[in-house]
């Protein structure tokens, strides 16, 4: 019994010891981060090491998830005040919303060399709430059309820098009926950052809104008939079967496959589609602005991911540090030499549109700068409009009217139901969400 | 003679269909598995033919420590079937062989706690564990999916206990022994293939929750369902590494389930016919 006792005891000291020395090793800042399953970010992820480097005493933690369950994740962590993450990868849509509820720390005393006048005017505004900064962009997008250089060379068809809505219905019609592929590839899968990202763009072009001045929802205007119709009628007549389940990954590989002539969407896809070895179409594709309507107005979108250190965090003296890494000139740099400059985070410094090489390696940099600097998140409508942002409304409860708008213009792309049906239906919803969450007064 | 040849077109008929119905049933799975060896783009194609490539192994596994979420995983399913049979079986015990009046009110009741939406739960128990310093923690897991399996756990073995004739227990009884032994030395040894089935599930179970295990970690106690959930992407193609990343998941299991389906199948039709 004894011997029992003294052997115990040996091994509770030797584990005493070993705790205490995992405790004094862990005496470095861990930080954990909460960030998006992309390309850009894995690339983060990859190159990360090099900041541990730098600061011998940051350890990095990684949290990598799908949007989806990324946002429904950080959203439970931010509301209660858990802590559990020091820095967390949020959209232009939150960083206003989360500022606004105190959840987020200011991103003011930056270092002189972050050199903040150098990242792009629109994505800093679109991450702002009351002329303070609350994120630093890792990558900014807008949105564009991609076409088929080659068919239209073909048909005899040019594509304009700037084209129309009534063009490009021309040329989905020449290339579905003698080029052999469908004329055009938009999202339809139902969401308000699926379809719904793109139509807010064709419904700010034919100069519509979501609401009035006064909040009442503008759904059942002739704009929105004019675009959903239009929408509806361009993907049942010249787009792909089925165009009612497609979101950007699909219609990216209908288009990197050689099935489609033209697609209007973001402006990340431009580094998918001119990379050879995900695209058959790399030296075939050709790019001009997101098409126009009535206005240029809000037809093309901003959105950006970027970096915020909530709150609740214990370390965000090093979780700033490392946001600044991760968003700086230098790090933008590294990914050049990683992966060629092709791959950069792209739309978030002026200064990556003046590197020579970067300019050469990515025919589209000019477009996509153009078509950031051109978004205003809040002037991005023909009549005045009470809210913020292009592509969504800037209010909580958007997240989940806007999808269920998005249902029913998916249903009736599909053919469940009409267009005026799908839109009554929308503008009821739309009212009855803003009337509880107290706009419309 | 007529009759034999009918009954063997009946034989061929029921092979053919149930071996019909267990591809259909399967085939998410060959599915999952064939495009874990395609590439990206081939992923997008609907073809049975390719060359078979690693090249989607090889980013997951340099994109992720795969085998700090596979020890968790294996510590919390391990830890919440050995709980949930702890507490299962003396209270199986007690309603099997001491039933009272309220016995069956009260299986049921515990039944109503699976009739609820989990998400319906969510903010009170993330706010509970915060306090108590259970989030992402591997105990934090086990306790959580202990509770949600209990039930089910009740259920299964009050079900084979059932199924124990009492006179064997009561003679036992007679001759002297203890709760302790009867239990240890009649009543277990006699129920194992129901227990041995109820671990499997539990095991089973516990390995592929995804809801609580995603809600409740954040870097320390992710077990491999939160590893699958990394490899999902709305931005850029994403279908061969997400299935090489779920056959890495799901195949310590399938083969687990595989080894045992005879323990498996015997444990859960034991008792069917009296």
């Amino acid at each position: 019994m004894t011997r029992l006792t003294a052997r115990h005891a040996g091994r509770l000291a030797t584990a005493c010891t070993l705790a205490l020395a995992a405790l004094s090793a862990q005496a470095a800042t861990t930080l954990t981060i909460a960030a998006l399953n992309n390309p850009d970010m894995v690339e983060l992820k990859k190159l990360s090491p090099a900041f541990e480097k730098q600061n011998p005493d940051i350890k990095l933690n990684w949290v990598v998830l799908e949007e989806n369950v990324l946002r429904q994740r950080v959203t439970t962590d931010i509301a209660t005040n858990s802590g559990k993450f020091d820095v967390m990868m949020i959209g232009t849509y939150e960083a206003p919303l989360w500022a606004k509820k105190g959840w987020l720390n200011p991103m003011d005393n930056l270092a002189p060399e972050y050199d903040l006048n150098d990242v792009v005017k629109t994505a800093r505004d679109g991450l702002s709430y009351g002329g303070k900064l609350y994120a630093l962009p890792f990558y900014v997008e807008s949105s564009m059309t991609f076409y088929r250089k080659d068919l239209f060379a073909k048909l005899g068809l040019t594509m304009p820098e700037k084209p129309t809505y009534t063009q490009i219905a021309d040329y989905a019609k020449v290339l579905k009926e003698k080029g052999g592929v469908y004329g055009i590839c938009l999202r339809g899968k139902a969401g308000w950052g699926e379809n719904m990202a793109y139509l807010t763009t064709l419904v700010n072009a034919n100069g519509g809104r979501w609401f009035d001045e006064n909040w009442k929802a503008t759904i059942d205007s002739p704009e929105w008939k004019k675009s959903v119709n239009f929408y509806v009628d361009l993907l049942k007549k010249y787009g792909p079967p089925g165009a009612s389940t497609n979101g950007f990954n699909e219609n990216l590989t209908l288009f990197a496959s050689g099935k489609c002539g033209m697609w209007i969407d973001a402006t990340v896809a431009a580094g998918m589609l001119f990379n050879p070895k995900e695209s058959q179409v790399a030296d075939k594709v050709g790019f001009a602005q997101a098409p126009t309507g009535v206005t240029a107005k809000g037809s093309s979108w901003l959105w950006s991911w970027a970096l915020a250190v909530p709150k609740s965090s214990k370390q965000d003296d090093a979780a700033k540090k490392f946001v600044q890494w991760a968003t700086s000139k230098d790090y933008i740099k590294l990914v050049a030499k990683d992966l060629g400059w092709t791959s950069v985070p792209p739309g978030t410094r002026i200064s990556t549109y003046n590197q020579p090489d970067y300019i050469v390696a990515a025919p589209f940099a000019k477009f996509v700068l153009n078509a950031i600097q051109s978004a205003n998140p809040n002037d991005a409508t023909l009549k005045k409009a009470p809210y913020s942002g292009i592509q969504f409304v800037g209010i909580p409860e958007f997240q989940s009217f806007g999808t269920v708008v998005g249902q029913a213009i998916s249903g009736a792309l599909a053919g469940n139901m009409t267009v005026d049906a799908a839109l009554k239906a929308a503008q009821a919803t739309a009212n009855r969400a803003v009337i509880q969450g107290g706009y419309q007064k | 003679m007529k009759r034999t040849a009918s009954r063997q077109l009946q034989y061929v008929l029921t092979t053919a269909l149930a071996w019909s119905l267990a591809l259909l049933i399967f085939f998410p799975i060959l599915w999952m598995m064939l495009t874990a060896f395609k590439t990206e783009s081939q992923a997008y194609q609907l073809s049975l033919f390719f060359t078979p490539t690693l090249e989607s192994f090889h980013e997951v596994f340099s994109r992720s420590d795969y085998m700090s979420f596979a020890a968790n995983s294996i510590a919390i399913s391990g830890g919440v079937t050995v709980l949930s049979l702890l507490v299962a079986i003396p209270a199986a015990y007690s309603m099997a062989f001491f039933p009272t009046s309220k016995t069956q009110k009260i299986l049921l009741w515990m039944m109503s706690t699976k009739m609820m939406p989990s998400v319906g739960v969510l903010l009170p128990v993330y706010l509970l564990w915060k306090s108590i310093g259970l989030l992402d923690t591997v105990s934090g897991l086990i306790i959580i999916y202990t509770l949600i399996n209990l039930p089910i756990a009740v259920w299964m073995t009050y079900t084979y206990f059932c199924e124990v004739p009492k006179e064997i227990l009561e003679a036992s009884r007679i001759d002297g022994a203890s709760t302790w032994q009867e239990v240890c030395y009649l009543l277990l040894p006699m129920s194992l293939p129901g227990l041995a089935s109820t671990a499997l599930l539990l095991l089973i179970l516990s390995w592929n929750e995804a809801f609580w295990s995603i809600n409740l970690t954040s870097a320390n106690a992710a077990p491999l369902t939160v590893f699958i959930a990394s490899y999902s992407s709305p931005e850029g193609l994403f279908w061969a590494k997400l299935s090489a990343a779920s056959l890495l998941a799901v195949a310590p299991i399938m083969v687990l389930g595989w080894l045992t389906q005879k323990q498996l199948v015997r444990g859960l039709t034991f008792g069917a016919v009296k």
